[in-house]
């Protein structure tokens, strides 16, 4: 880390003026609210000096009072643009977990207790999108932060700085807070080429069952690369060209189709996070057939079960593998 | 194209410019050259038509061009690219330009800027009460402009809402500023020659034309305020004196100016101060004779008094004058030599009638004067402000053949008269009379009333007045100049004795105008010492007015800011029962807890008091509706009265 990047950082938890993270709702008391002129102030005030140095040489008496006014209007700016960012209070809302690679979206919530609307705030992470909104007068607006996600686990909302040049654009107010907010990150699931669970049709004990489901035809769905080569309806693929996204048959009476997604299944040369990459991508893939599936990992199994729940259970599972 | 991260300006944000330039503009209008208003009108309306059907800006060597065009123009016009009014000029023609490259908010926060700019330009040409009006309304459109351009989805209305608001918070902190800001006398550097082109007021010649010229004129040459009025012909103001003839035209003489009065005053003397409009000359009008020396003055030896600078602003000082005074008894032999001279060849009859008075009388240089005086009054001259032109003979024409002229014709020919029959004579310029405006109490002087008259060293008097019109046309000086030309003539409008509603009118106006000028923009270095010495600030310098200042626009800072961060503590109020109804308990020793929420608190209240378990229930039920649901006004007030009645 440069000098200057440690003084800024030192400067920042100072600024901070709480030990971070910091319980909702996050007050942006006055104490640690900043303002500082923006380059447009800078200019503003160079061309005030100019202007008072014209209206001293041709002694004109409006050309004070212009100045002076337009000084006037720079100290209340100041004072606009502090108070439309002091007191606001932030408090968490909801963060969806996220697959490692995308972004990671908190909500936050903006709550202004005064009868004046705040307009124009912007809030930013450190890598993320920056987002500007208003809240009206007693009321709330809802900000979702963009947070780029590369591993799994529980991502923490990074710092958030809040900072607004209205009313003018000649003054800047700004104030750091660090929510306390995590977002749960999935493994990345793994992509090309990979091959079904090696427990289809084998050791499940009843290997003369269809894992995709009984004789009753059910539906067209579209095809998986871990749908087995059988249930592919290789008919509406020869009547809809080489070009038509393949299909597989589904069938009805899932309560007969379970598999189990086996941790030691895989290479005992895979790396950790690649296992956990193909597990992931096993267990949406048998949601995404409808399956009912069981996964083992070396602590810990999870009965065969289908549904939403089960599968986010089996995520979270895996998203958290060997970091509880 | 972009060159920076700045944002785009979007249309909206682009109006404003557009508008904020306008109005910046228009006040201008009047001050510089028509060809450059058309073409800033019509650069700014196609940057509209661009904006209204959304089309590209032009390519940025059309810009080059059209700037090198417009600067070349206002070369073309004012032979140079420096000074006042090219710069103005230059100024509009940027201003015109900027919002055809307006891409960027950087771009737009420069067109702001230079709309400031702009408005402080048009205080060069007028600094009135309507141009400060004026500026109030470009200012808060301006300002709308800029606030647009840090907030790209506001309302019009909003706009220009906060920018007066704001302004308004400005105001004390200007008011604060304007009054304790430690004046400095301008200008900082040399001024650019035309800075004061088209002042009007006297100037260091006559000739016949001249002042009649000026008499045309209503514009105020000064404003004097007496503790008691003098007698209207003693309302000699004295300016210019012109020593030197050249046959046509009377010329100051040049003269190294001292520090102290040639004289000593003597008699007794009247105080007044006056108000000085700029006219970009040194003189500074005195009633002859003055008494002492204003600061920062000189005074020559023919008793003319200068500024040490030309007076280019508005001036305010206090004389006083002794209207009865002989002085230059002992004026040397070469300066009366001097007041004598005359160039040989023009007027032989004037010159032939002096020496013939000189026959007649001798020595005695008062019988000569007389003669002088007597000739004047029966040769029938007719006062005009139009008189026919006269040819190498000036004097002789006028005096033997027109027999009409102004008081530049008077005099010069009554001092020619008096130097042709030997006596040292010399023509005096300045301003006779002025009114009284009865609604300020200021005595106010105006160009019209400029006048020239003669002024003759007698032996046992020294220099004494003879005013040749006041011989010829005593009207002039009893009344005014409209009493005395001809019924008909073009006199300036208050010069006029009718319409004495409309001129009741205007003095109303002048009297406004002056307060203005008196406080506003005559709040010089002086006046705010005056000012401050009279709110008790004794002896200001720059480190009390400073150390001031600070402390009082702290404290409406500090004002302001309580303000900012005042935070209402408006509770709810159907909160505002629950809470009463714990208040009432705590009496019963069962407060409420901070943390319990309504449920928990009134499942207590009933388990301490069975009697009142269903009128609690009721309570609880009615506070978690209206706190949690919609704010029924009919079942709040249910809830306020049974709080009010609930009696455990």
């Amino acid at each position: 880390m440069s000098f200057a990047a440690a003084l800024q950082d030192r400067f920042i938890r100072w600024a901070l003026r709480v030990r971070p993270p910091e319980a909702s709702p996050v007050v942006l008391s006055q104490r640690r609210v900043y303002v500082l002129p923006t380059r447009a102030g800078i200019g503003f005030a160079a061309s005030l000096l100019v202007m008072l140095l014209g209206a001293m040489n041709y002694t004109l008496s409006l050309g004070y009072a212009l100045t002076f006014l337009l000084a006037g209007l720079g100290v209340t700016a100041i004072l606009h643009t502090f108070r439309n960012l002091a007191h606001l209070s932030i408090t968490t809302g909801r963060a969806e977990p996220v697959f490692a690679g995308d972004n990671a979206r908190f909500t936050l919530l903006l709550h202004n207790a005064r009868s004046d609307e705040r307009r124009q705030i912007q809030l930013r992470t450190a890598d993320g999108m920056p987002l500007t909104l208003d809240v009206a007068a007693h009321a709330s607006t809802a900000a979702r932060l963009g947070v780029a996600t590369s591993e799994r686990g529980w991502l923490a909302l990074p710092r958030v700085t809040l900072d607004t040049t209205w009313p003018l654009g000649l003054i800047r107010a700004w104030a750091y807070a660090v929510p306390d907010m995590r977002c749960l990150v999935y493994p990345r699931p793994a992509s090309g080429a990979v091959p079904p669970p090696p427990t289809f049709g084998g050791q499940s004990g009843d290997a003369s069952r269809n894992p995709m489901g009984s004789e009753d035809f059910l539906a067209l769905r579209g095809h998986q690369l871990a749908d087995p080569p059988r249930h592919v309806a290789w008919k509406t693929a020869a009547r809809l060209g080489a070009d038509a996204p393949l299909m597989t048959k589904q069938y009805a009476d899932p309560a007969a189709q379970t598999v189990w997604l086996d941790w030691d299944a895989l290479p005992i040369a895979m790396p950790i996070e690649e296992r956990l990459s193909w597990l992931t991508r096993w267990v949406l893939d048998a949601h995404a057939t409808g399956l009912s599936w069981g996964l083992r990992l070396p602590q810990t199994r999870l009965a065969p079960a289908g549904g939403d729940a089960h599968l986010h259970a089996c995520l979270r599972r895996l998203a958290l593998h060997g970091k509880e | 194209m972009a060159k920076s991260n700045s944002p785009a300006v979007s249309t909206s944000q682009t109006w404003w410019l557009l508008g904020a330039a306008l109005t910046a503009l228009v006040p201008l209008i009047p001050h510089v050259p028509p060809w450059l208003v058309a073409l800033a009108l019509l650069l700014l309306a196609g940057r509209a038509l661009l904006n209204w059907t959304q089309r590209k800006l032009p390519a940025r060597r059309w810009l080059v061009l059209l700037t090198f065009a417009g600067t070349a123009g206002v070369l073309a016009q004012f032979k140079t690219l420096f000074g006042q009014n090219p710069g103005v000029a230059l100024l509009i023609l940027f201003l015109a330009l900027k919002p055809l490259e307006a891409r960027t908010r950087r771009d737009g926060l420069a067109v702001v800027f230079l709309c400031y700019f702009l408005i402080l330009a048009q205080f060069l040409f007028d600094q009135s009460i309507a141009a400060a009006g004026m500026m109030l309304a470009t200012i808060v459109t301006v300002t709308a402009a800029l606030g647009s351009l840090a907030d790209a989805r506001a309302r019009a209305a909003d706009l220009l809402r906060r920018s007066g608001v704001m302004l308004l918070q400005a105001a004390p902190f200007m008011l604060l500023l304007f009054v304790l800001f430690p004046r400095i006398q301008g200008p900082l550097w040399g001024l650019p020659r035309d800075a004061f082109s088209g002042l009007t007021g006297l100037s260091d010649s006559m000739a016949p034309g001249s002042i009649s010229n000026l008499s045309q004129s209503d514009a105020i040459a000064f404003r004097a305020r007496f503790a008691e009025s003098p007698p209207r012909d003693q309302l000699y103001w004295r300016g210019p004196v012109l020593n030197d003839f050249d046959g046509r035209t009377w010329r100051i003489e040049r003269r190294l100016p001292a520090q102290r009065l040639p004289y000593v005053p003597q008699g007794p003397a009247i105080d007044y101060e006056v108000t000085l409009e700029p006219h970009a000359k040194r003189w500074l009008f005195a009633l002859e004779l003055p008494g002492s020396l204003p600061p920062d003055s000189l005074m020559t030896g023919d008793y003319q008094l200068l500024a040490k600078a030309p007076v280019t602003a508005r001036q305010r000082y206090k004389a006083s004058s002794h209207t009865t005074m002989s002085v230059g008894l002992d004026d040397s032999e070469h300066v009366l030599q001097r007041a004598r001279t005359l160039p040989p060849d023009f007027n032989p009859r004037t010159r032939a009638l002096a020496a013939s008075w000189r026959q007649q009388h001798g020595s005695d240089d008062a019988a000569v004067l007389d003669a002088a005086k007597r000739f004047f009054l029966s040769q029938g001259l007719a006062y005009t402000l139009t008189p026919p032109l006269l040819g190498q003979h000036s004097i002789d024409e006028f005096l033997f053949e027109t027999r009409q002229g102004f008081c530049e014709h008077y005099s010069g020919a009554f001092v020619f008269a008096l130097r042709a029959a030997g006596l040292p004579a010399r023509v005096v310029t300045g301003y006779q009379g002025g009114e009284t405006n009865p609604f300020d109490g200021y005595f106010t002087v105006r160009q019209y009333d400029a006048h020239a008259w003669a002024e003759v060293w007698l032996a046992d008097n020294g220099w004494t007045r003879i005013d040749p019109t006041a011989i010829s046309v005593p009207l002039r000086i009893e009344q005014n100049l409209a009493a005395a030309v001809p019924a008909g003539s073009n006199v300036p409008f208050m010069a006029r004795l009718d319409l004495a509603l409309l001129r009741e009118l205007r003095l109303r106006l002048d009297a406004l105008a002056n307060n203005w000028n008196q406080w506003v923009i005559g709040y010089n270095p002086e006046r705010q010492r005056e000012f401050l010495d009279r709110l008790g600030m004794r002896a200001p310098d720059w480190r009390q007015m400073t150390a001031t200042l600070a402390v009082l626009a702290g404290l409406v800072l500090l004002g302001f800011t309580a303000w900012a961060l005042r935070q209402r503590r408006r509770t709810d109020p159907v909160q505002r029962t629950w809470i009463r109804l714990g208040r009432k308990l705590q009496r019963r020793g069962l407060p409420r807890h901070p943390w319990e929420g309504p449920l928990a608190y009134a499942g207590r209240i009933a388990v301490r008091f069975p009697e009142s378990a269903t009128e609690i229930g009721t309570i609880s039920t009615l506070y978690g509706r209206l706190r949690y649901g919609k704010l029924d006004p009919v079942l709040f007030s249910e809830l306020k009265s049974r709080v009010a009645r609930f009696q455990p």
